[in-house]
């Protein structure tokens, strides 16, 4: 997984090379920016296998893991993703509240001052991905995204959620 | 703050200092990142920090810190205070990735009041703070994290947050030299899991100031204790204690039975009075800031190194000790006359 | 012309030998079911073939009872429940119509975590995964009309089971049926809460004391009642293996026999009815290999390790569920096969009872007709196949034999591990592996290990990884209106207003209290409380004032 080749590609803009330069001569080393990606489920729903695969799947494709897991609230969330400087947020829905929930957790983002990108994966069926999406979801996962869909969908929900505030 | 185009340093470092924690987070990310804004990020931070308590945990993996932090942190914000935590985890070093699993496990911390709030009489003293969290993964690159979380911390400490507790995994090399940048070091260990004799191996007896046995409630707690004991006698006998006039306390606690938490925050600040009125305060963070300015000097150092053997100068000269024309040795008095005698080479693409 | 003769053939069980004399003997003994058991050509059948010990004998590998299906079918179970309590009452008589034998009832997730229709965290999920039960009056509602003591009722739950039991006791004797003709089962399994489903609510401890007060209070007035299904079916949904869900399970229940023969009850006082609960996943001698090895440890277990004599406490009786994390949302016609083939291992693993899944639900909860054919699928299997004419047909094939002797070596070997955590005791061995994350640890890297072998191709999925052409979509799917949440929330409120508040604040004082003398059995206060009709939550936090809450260290 190149992560480094992808970010260097993405979220920095015409300063990048302004940069590169400037690095060489700063006194305090350079490390590799990574993605950092707040993961939790909102709710009592206790299903947590998909979450920590997720979780497992996003480390390997080199992004940090703020893993919340279980019965978070939009609270504890935007809290997380405030002074974790996420870059989106990750959610997993299986029992049929998304349409409460998902919309929720954007609207808190937003209250916060924040355009965090929210993904959402799990349990959702077809005919409700677009009701999210019009509510400011950044992108749905089905449940059959294989690891590479998962890890692409994130990057692009952060590069999209850039390019917006830009 | 809706943006996330480039607000600049300054700004991001007044607006933190305001009380924006969304800049606040924002800053942490570029200290991380290095290079020139986390060089920003370090002269201006140097300017307003000073007075906070920095405190290093560190202990085996399993050892119960995060849980123990999150008591800690629940007990300082109740007492007004405005904790900040930053939790380092080691990064994987097949990916580079990392899963951060730590903060949730002081999550009843984040009870706390979310605003600051005042009392009926107008008075601030009833302030209740959301403690600040921060997960910080290794990255692999040992060098840059032992740049990376003294900034850090610095940061924490100049926008006022008090103390700053740095809480790493592990009896690694990296946590001993972490937690010896702290005012204070706290190094837990667990019953069953010869975290003492571990601990020991590591150096970490060395430099720690407070011990706590975590998980007392479980039998053989008490051996742990001992074994602490013995190894504190045995530096006695080598005058260390004498030396310094202290001996580091050992905390029984147990989230199980909800006790040691109060314990550890007064042998913590009982060590705080210590370093202050034996003049030792000033003595840590000397040998702190000189530690970090070796750092920037090594690296900055191999640097120029690198670029220097990479040169047609150097390569030319690494040929002739292949060839057999020079010796190792030579080559290297060389190539040293030619760094310490030139201007900073051209970056490397 | 085809000859009606019996085969002679040497999988016929030799006659003379002992253990088919007693057999025999104990199969006469049975009743069976008035039926010709015959092939679908008219050849008949014998009850059983190969080699001893046969169903019903100890270890009881091939069967607890001697006639298996040749007496009564397995139970087919269909889980139900969503919405308001009328709702599932409709769902409920529809199902025993359509000649469902047991009702099985679904709970709504607040219900399940002990909180009521009104608290914040259950905005958006009243009587969605299940139905609503706030009070004694949702449970009224819930088997109006229904004659419990002609039915058997499995609720599945865990946490708040001890107030759910005081409801459906509560009920039955508002309807003048006597406690003690009260047939079925409460999941009750806090075990596996802390191992896969995360359904809990206290601490290990509390919850464990929680469980054996309702074993003895079941063991002297309900005797018909099972008052744990240990479970297993959530430990393979998480992830495990099958023989990591083997082993947890039974663990689990070993886990429980200490607890309560240490609580004061003989083993042999409630052994007898504790049940289990498996998945039927897709690898299909996996899963047969499986349920013979269960029966196998669990008989072995009880009499030599536990020193059960009554023959009752050494059977693993058990409920099956097909996989749900098997089911895919593409393509979801297909899932009906997956779950044909699932429900068979069932029925060839010897299972008492039987759930199969709905094919529409890996999206939602399964729609009427979802629902049915379901409940077909296994009357195919159980009138079509010939499969219920002969007790363990598998038995004595090489495969079968092989793959069961290795699930029980696997299963060892797991105890083994908690027996030296536990220095001796597994009930102190399976606390001290949920404390330091061994089974959510190994739960989740053979979840992962899964993933992976499906993300590369390794492992085919069909119609996800592979023959992915076509498909009808996804259809009707059940929708809960928002106005379920409504009409429940008004429910709630009617019923506080109505209720003696000073009757409930003593009553659940009374809890509080019992809760902190350990000797003391909390049925009792509980069935005090839900009679004042003080709510699931305020029961719950009357426990939870002295046990404390349990939050989970995340081991990923």
């Amino acid at each position: 997984m190149t992560v480094g080749e992808t970010e260097g590609a993405d979220t920095e803009t015409t300063a990048a090379a302004d940069r590169e330069t400037a690095a060489e001569s700063a006194l305090t080393p350079t490390q590799d920016a990574r993605l950092r990606i707040v993961l939790a489920k909102l709710g009592l729903d206790g299903h947590d296998r998909g979450l920590k695969v997720v979780a497992r799947i996003l480390r390997d494709a080199g992004m940090e893991v703020i893993y919340l897991g279980l019965r978070q609230t939009t609270e504890s969330i935007v809290t997380a993703a405030e002074q974790e400087d996420a870059d989106a947020i990750g959610l997993s829905m299986h029992n049929a509240g998304h349409l409460t929930l998902a919309p929720a957790m954007v609207s808190a983002v937003a209250a916060a001052g924040m355009n965090t990108p929210v993904v959402v994966g799990g349990i959702v069926p077809e005919e409700d991905v677009q009701t999210l999406l019009d509510a400011g979801v950044a992108t749905v996962l089905g449940p059959g995204a294989s690891a590479a869909e998962v890890a692409q969908a994130v990057r692009d929900a952060v590069i999209a959620a850039e390019a917006d505030a830009s | 703050m809706t943006t996330r185009t480039k607000p600049s340093i300054p700004d991001l470092y007044r607006d933190a200092r305001a009380g924006n924690r969304l800049a606040v987070g924002r800053l942490l990310t570029r200290v991380e990142r290095g290079g020139a804004d986390a060089d920003t990020v370090s002269e201006l931070a140097h300017a307003d920090a000073g007075s906070a308590h920095i405190v290093g945990i560190t202990g085996a993996p399993g050892a119960g810190k995060s849980t123990l932090v999150g008591e800690l942190v629940s007990h300082l914000v109740a007492a007004g205070r405005r904790p900040a935590v930053l939790a380092v985890d080691p990064s994987s070093p097949l990916t580079g990735g990392a899963i951060l699993g730590d903060r949730i496990r002081m999550e009843g911390s984040q009870d706390a009041v979310s605003a600051p709030s005042v009392t009926a009489d107008g008075d601030a003293e009833s302030v209740r703070h959301k403690p600040f969290i921060r997960s910080m993964a290794t990255r692999g690159h040992s060098g840059g994290l032992a740049l990376a979380v003294p900034l850090a911390v610095r940061l924490f400490d100049a926008l006022g947050f008090d103390p700053v507790i740095i809480e790493t995994v592990g009896v690694g090399q990296v946590e001993v030299d972490v937690v010896g940048a702290a005012d204070t070091a706290v190094v837990v260990a667990t019953p069953g899991m010869g975290d003492a004799v571990q601990a020991n191996k590591a150096g970490l007896l060395e430099v720690a100031d407070v011990f706590v046995v975590n998980k007392a409630d479980r039998p053989g707690a008490t051996d742990v204790r001992r074994d602490l004991e013995l190894m504190l006698d045995l530096s006695k006998v080598t005058g260390q204690e004498a030396e310094i006039g202290y001996r580091p306390p050992i905390v029984m606690a147990s989230a199980l039975e909800g006790t040691g938490a109060t314990d550890v925050l007064d042998a913590v600040a009982d060590h705080l009075s210590f370093l202050e009125s034996s003049g030792r305060r000033v003595d840590r963070r000397r040998h702190r800031v000189r530690t970090e300015i070796e750092a920037r000097l090594a690296q900055a150092l191999q640097r120029r190194v690198s670029n220097l053997l990479a040169s047609s100068t150097g390569q030319a000269l690494l040929k002739q000790v292949e060839a057999g024309d020079e010796s190792p040795t030579s080559v290297t008095r060389r190539l040293l006359d030619e760094l310490l005698s030139t201007a900073p080479s051209t970056p490397q693409p | 012309m085809t000859d009606h003769a019996k085969p002679v053939d040497a999988a016929v069980p030799d006659p003379s030998s002992e253990a088919h004399q007693r057999y025999q003997e104990a199969y006469e003994a049975a009743r069976l079911r008035d039926i010709p058991f015959e092939t679908m050509s008219g050849v008949p059948v014998d009850p059983v073939y190969g080699d001893p010990p046969y169903p019903g004998q100890y270890p009881y590998t091939r069967g607890v009872y001697p006639s298996m299906y040749r007496s009564r079918l397995w139970t087919m179970r269909m889980f139900a429940g969503f919405g308001t309590a009328e709702d599932t009452n409709a769902r409920f008589k529809a199902i025993l119509r359509n000649g469902g034998t047991g009702l099985s009832t679904a709970f709504d997730m607040p219900t399940l975590m002990g909180r009521d229709s009104d608290s914040p965290w259950s905005l958006g999920e009243v009587g969605r995964a299940g139905v609503a039960v706030d009070t004694l009056a949702d449970m009224e509602d819930l088997f109006a009309g229904i004659d419990l003591s002609g039915v058997s009722t499995s609720m599945t739950i865990n946490g708040p089971a001890a107030i759910i039991l005081a409801m459906y006791a509560a009920v039955a004797e508002k309807n003048g049926v006597a406690r003690a003709d009260l047939a079925g089962t409460i999941q009750n399994d806090i075990f596996k809460e802390y191992q896969a489903q995360k359904e809990y609510i206290y601490p290990p401890r509390p919850s464990v004391r929680i469980v054996t007060d309702m074993i003895r209070f079941t063991t002297a007035e309900m005797p018909r009642w099972h008052p744990v299904s240990i479970s297993g079916y959530h430990i393979r949904e998480a992830g495990s293996t099958a023989a990591e869900e083997l082993a947890f399970t039974l663990a689990n229940g070993f886990a429980y026999v200490e607890a309560a023969v240490a609580a004061g009850v003989d083993v042999d006082e409630f052994a007898g009815r504790l049940s289990f609960f498996f998945n039927s996943h897709s690898d299909f001698f996996e899963e047969i290999g499986k349920f013979r090895a269960a029966r196998r440890i669990w008989a072995r277990w009880m009499k030599e390790r536990y020193g059960a004599t009554n023959e009752r406490s050494m059977l693993c009786r058990f409920h099956t569920q097909t996989a749900g994390v098997s089911l895919t949302a593409q393509q979801p016609e297909n899932n009906i096969a997956r779950v044909a083939i699932q429900a068979l291992a069932g029925a060839l693993g010897g299972t008492q009872s039987l759930h199969t899944d709905s094919f529409d639900e890996a999206l939602a909860l399964p729609t009427e007709r979802a629902a049915r054919i379901a409940l077909r699928t296994q009357q195919i299997v159980a009138h079509e196949t010939g499969v219920a004419n002969v007790a363990d047909p598998l038995g004595g094939a090489p495969y079968v034999e092989w793959m069961t002797d290795e699930m029980e070596r696997q299963a060892e070997a797991i105890f083994a591990h908690l027996d030296d955590l536990g220095n001796g005791s597994i009930l102190e061995g399976v606390y001290a592996g949920i404390e330091n994350g061994y089974f959510v640890g190994e739960i989740a890297d053979s979840a992962y290990r899964f993933e992976r072998e499906v993300n590369e191709g390794r492992r085919i999925i069909v119609g996800v990884n592979a023959f992915t052409d076509g498909g009808d979509g996804q259809g009707d799917l059940l929708r809960i209106s928002a106005e379920t949440e409504e009409m429940q929330l008004k429910r709630l409120t009617d019923v506080k207003q109505r209720r003696d508040d000073d009757a409930v604040g003593r009553a659940l004082a009374a809890v509080t209290e019992a809760a902190a003398s350990p000797t003391t059995n909390l049925m009792a206060p509980i069935l005090d409380a839900v009679h004042t009709y003080a709510t699931l939550e305020e029961i719950v936090m009357a426990m939870e004032a002295e046990f404390g809450t349990y939050v989970e260290k995340a081991i990923i």
